[in-house]
């Protein structure tokens, strides 16, 4: 939309604070964000300086980065990283597509400013495998068809993973519990859910 | 006795589920969508829009660009400054006027996405507004100057089967309903992107999309026919639903004008917030009926009036319309028949395709119509439909010949009985107390192919072509979009071919290799895609020598036993229909007006499933989608601005909302389609919301004549019919009465 609504000084990174690590429930205005990237640029922390070294862990390997302040987790991993398997599907943190783990715990990583990973552990999607191997949460979703389209099966696998660490035998009501965060158009939810299930009795009896 | 669930058929062998051949690159995270796509040297666009629903452009002033970024609009467009779509009217850019909030005015291009879309942010457009059309009511009064043509009409037809007069005239009794339904959303998951790449002498064009063909001609207008050679490739693509049949011709359009003008390539990825409010949308529906019955209050005759919002462009509105008006009798027959259909134009966003193309909001009117004259006859509707639906050797409503069998009324009673639709129909009218259930049940068809002349006009042609190492490639413009068409065509080529699936291949479509086998819509993949490959593969094998390239190609013409008027819409509408049976049990909250679906059943006749899992999805999804339009997923346009801008806002089925779901299929081979196959896709939601809407109409004992039916929605007829006059009160039990008027 063209600016007509410019004059908030509110800087991303104070609105992305303000709300929190992987919280649903802001409401500001999605132009009031547009215009805070902007802000955001004509202030200190522009393109060409302020950048911030960060260290963290991705998927097992240290990773020493100078980023923008207001660069999300997910930019960092999808722009910087090269990791795109973590989907930006509503960059506003309603969605789960961009879910991935930070220390064993799901969150939204469009919803998180990079620099609040900082010493900590991140693992995405491209984590999961060994090698050329799929991991058996990833099995189980190919074995059970748990995805249609796609876009959204990095983020519920994540999700799944979460759920799996924190209840290896989960019962359904869990695992829906434990995956209401994620959506999928394609609403391949049943077998979704069959796939989650799936998983924890395959990765139970290894 | 239970409904046979995901029936495997005997020796249909083709049914049994495979492995996906996208799943574990989906899985992994390693499947390349367009976003996920970048290449050196690559830009990125920004979209400014308007934000005025209809205004002139009196100047527009950009800040300082920096080295590197430029700006592109209409008049950097060195073809034609039109989508080449069914109609002329649809600008890539806006040049003067602009028709809609949301509408692209120029790109900013640039190095940097950020800072694009920073300096797209500070350009200022102003406008002097004109009187704008922000609804039918508005369009209907016509006060304000007509948007498009004269009439402010983008299509308007009308066909009569029977003599109608003389069925007035005879008729007994008459009934008039009116019905409504709301824009619904695709929120596809991957928003609309594509990236257009220069190359020496051609023009590559990447993207989400559904037809590349349509993309193909799009951009061709745009960059000047014949001047440069167009190639485009569909990118992995994340769910379309419809969405990505139009929208991605205008995108590809853009992309393409702004790689030419920097000779680098473009890459235009919609966020969220631009998708939901600058796409298309499913139209919005105003539907009435004037039904006469007979003595034995049989159905004879039917006036139907279908008026469709198209906002501001024509787009597919002209199809969408006859799709609905070919469903306004529903799967009954209908004598005497008269249907008026209009699509007019708003300054509102273009409506477009969406799975069930005019015959879900169709579907919607025609079903609680027959539900409310059987209630104000005192029948079981159950019984009423049946008596009425369609059968072999039947009449459609353009006077098209019913060839297959229906097996409707088999479907219908096992499923009742799956369900135990009569004892609940019954018990549940007399509810009592806060928490009231209800149970409803639809019938539908859809019709299988494009609407009308569409398949002779389009001339699908697919090619096989064998390898010297007797791999065999299907090359087909037909695209994978989660719906399994990577799936299901080779088991279609592999079971005709006698060889192992792993022997075929089927890439995602490159327009320098696949011919024009038509866009992936209509539910016409399966059907006229796979036909023309089964028949392909039969020629194949006949001729085929092991270690020698062959080439095979093939070109769609109906079977000789179709005909089809255009011009006075009459004869078989459709090659083949496919047909559903769908029951929903609701709980509603009387005080809070939430409704809880305990339980869809669901029975489907695709002819004969080419995979029981695939068809599975498509079942739930289709149900799940059809749920959401029914109950969650309300768009306002309020002055022409859509209010549901962010997806917390506008809310689709979630985990929690999935209810249990029993659906399958019955067996019911269709003799032009592969292995028996109808079509699949887009029948699975035509028929929920109304068995929906009967439910909570039951439920709530006051008449649902709109959808979505939200809690508000309901909560004010509950209050309205407290508040009613006593002479006008109505008792629950017989409360689809007050829709209805009788006229003996
Ligand atoms: S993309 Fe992060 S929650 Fe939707
Ligand atoms: S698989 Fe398409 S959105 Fe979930």
């Amino acid at each position: 939309m063209s600016n007509e609504e410019n004059g908030n000084n509110i800087s991303r990174r104070k609105f992305i604070k303000g709300v929190g690590v992987g919280i649903a429930g802001s409401c500001v205005l999605p132009s009031l964000e547009q215009s805070a990237i902007a802000q955001a640029k004509e202030g200190g922390d522009a393109v060409h300086g302020g950048k911030e070294l960060l260290s963290l862990t991705v998927n097992g390997k240290p990773v020493r980065v100078l980023v923008e302040p207001r660069m999300t987790l997910a930019e960092l991993l999808r722009e910087k990283l090269q990791l795109t398997g973590t989907k930006i599907v509503c960059n506003q943190g309603a969605c789960g597509g961009c879910t991935v783990l930070l220390d064993g715990h799901a969150v939204y990583s469009c919803h998180m400013l990079a620099l609040d990973a900082a010493e900590r552990e991140v693992t995405t999607i491209e984590g999961l495998m060994t090698g050329e191997e799929l991991h058996p949460i990833q099995q189980a979703f190919v074995d059970k068809d748990g995805y249609q389209c796609g876009f959204c099966t990095p983020g519920q696998v994540m999700a799944a993973q979460a759920l799996l660490l924190r209840h290896p035998r989960p019962t359904r009501e869990q695992v829906l519990e434990g995956m209401s965060g994620n959506i999928c158009r394609c609403a391949a939810y049943p077998k979704i859910l069959e796939s989650a299930l799936a998983a924890a009795e395959k990765i139970r009896k290894s | 006795m239970k409904p046979p669930e995901h029936t495997a058929t005997p020796g249909n062998d083709i049914a049994d589920p495979v492995a996906r051949p996208d799943a574990a690159a989906k899985c992994a995270g390693t499947a390349r969508y367009l976003a996920d796509l970048a290449v050196p040297g690559m830009l990125h666009a920004r979209t400014v829009r308007s934000t005025r629903p209809r205004a002139r452009i009196t100047s527009r002033r950009l800040p300082p660009l920096p080295a590197g970024f430029f700006v592109v609009e209409a008049r950097d467009i060195p073809g034609r400054n039109r989508i080449r779509m069914l109609d002329d009217d649809w600008p890539f850019f806006a040049e003067d006027i602009v028709n809609h909030i949301g509408e692209p005015i120029l790109l900013v291009v640039g190095p940097e996405a950020e800072a694009t879309a920073m300096i797209a942010s500070r350009v200022i457009i102003e406008y002097e507004d004109l009187p704008p059309i922000l609804s039918l009511d508005d369009a209907l009064a016509g006060l304000a100057p007509p948007l498009y043509g004269e009439d402010n009409c983008f299509a308007e037809y009308s066909f009569h089967k029977g003599d109608l007069p003389q069925a007035r005239r005879a008729a007994r009794q008459m009934v008039k309903d009116g019905f409504s339904t709301g824009f619904q959303e695709h929120l596809y998951l991957e928003p609309q992107g594509v990236l257009a790449v220069p190359e020496a002498g051609r023009l590559t064009v990447y993207g989400s999309m559904q037809c590349p063909y349509y993309v193909k001609k799009a951009v061709e207008q745009a960059v000047g026919e014949g001047r440069h050679h167009v190639r485009i490739v569909q990118t992995v693509t994340g769910g379309a639903f419809g969405g990505k049949e139009d929208y991605p011709s205008l995108l590809a359009g853009q992309a393409a004008v702004a790689a030419l003008k920097s000779g680098r390539p473009v890459r235009l990825v919609l966020d969220r917030t631009e998708d939901i409010a600058a796409t298309t949308k499913r139209h919005p529906s105003r539907i009435d009926f004037t039904t006469f019955l007979d003595e034995n209050d049989d159905l004879l005759g039917m006036d139907v009036d279908i008026l469709l919002d198209g906002g501001a462009y024509s787009g597919l509105s002209s199809v969408v319309l006859q799709r609905a008006m070919f469903a306004a009798s529903g799967v009954y027959r209908v004598p005497h028949l008269h249907v008026h259909g209009r699509v007019l134009a708003t300054n509102q966003v273009p409506a477009g395709a969406f799975r069930g193309f005019g015959a879900p909001q169709a579907f919607f009117a025609i079903e609680m119509h027959l539900e409310n004259i059987a209630l104000r006859l005192g029948l079981d509707p159950l019984e009423y439909k049946l008596r009425h639906a369609l059968r072999r050797g039947d009449r459609t409503c353009t006077d098209g010949l019913v060839r297959g069998a229906v097996r409707l009324p088999e479907m219908a009673t096992r499923l009742c009985e799956a369900a135990g639709y009569p004892a609940k129909q019954a018990a549940y009218t007399a509810g009592q107390g806060r928490y009231r259930r209800g149970i409803g049940l639809s019938l539908c068809y859809h019709g299988c192919g494009f609407t009308g002349q569409g398949e002779e006009l389009i001339q699908g042609t697919i090619a096989l072509h064998k390898r010297a190492d007797d791999a065999v490639e299907i090359r087909v413009a037909a695209t994978e979009m989660g719906q399994g068409a990577q799936t299901v065509l080779p088991k279609i080529v592999a079971h005709s071919l006698g060889i192992p699936l792993d022997q075929i291949h089927y890439e995602n479509p490159d327009t320098d290799i696949v011919p024009d086998s038509g866009p992936t819509v209509a539910s016409r993949t399966t059907m006229i895609v796979g036909g023309l490959l089964r028949e392909a593969a039969l020629d194949l094998k006949r001729h085929w020598q092991s270690g020698r390239v062959m080439d095979i190609r093939r070109t769609y013409h109906h079977p000789p036993h179709i005909h089809w008027d255009q011009e006075h819409f009459r004869g078989d509408a459709y090659p083949e229909y496919a047909w559903g049976v769908n029951v929903v049990e609701v709980e509603v909250d009387l005080l809070t007006g939430l409704v809880r679906v305990i339980k869809i059943w669901a029975q489907f006749d695709v002819g004969a499933p080419m995979d029981e899992r695939t068809l599975r999805g498509q079942m739930e999804g289709g149900i799940a989608q059809g749920l959401g339009y029914a109950l969650w997923e309300k768009l306002e346009v309020d002055d022409g601005r859509v209010q549901q801008q962010r997806i917390r806002d506008y809310t689709i089925p979630t985990f929690m909302d999935m209810p249990p779901v029993e659906s399958g299929s019955v067996y019911n081979p269709y003799e032009f389609g592969p292995f028996g196959a109808k079509g699949a896709g887009e029948l699975t939601l035509v028929g929920v919301a109304p068995a929906v809407a009967a439910a909570v109409q039951q439920a709530i004992g006051c008449p649902v004549d709109m959808i979505p039916v939200t809690p508000e929605m309901i909560l004010r007829r509950i209050r309205n019919r407290k508040h009613a006059k006593p002479d006008s009160e109505i008792p629950p039990e017989s409360s689809p009465r007050s829709r209805s008027r009788a006229d003996t």
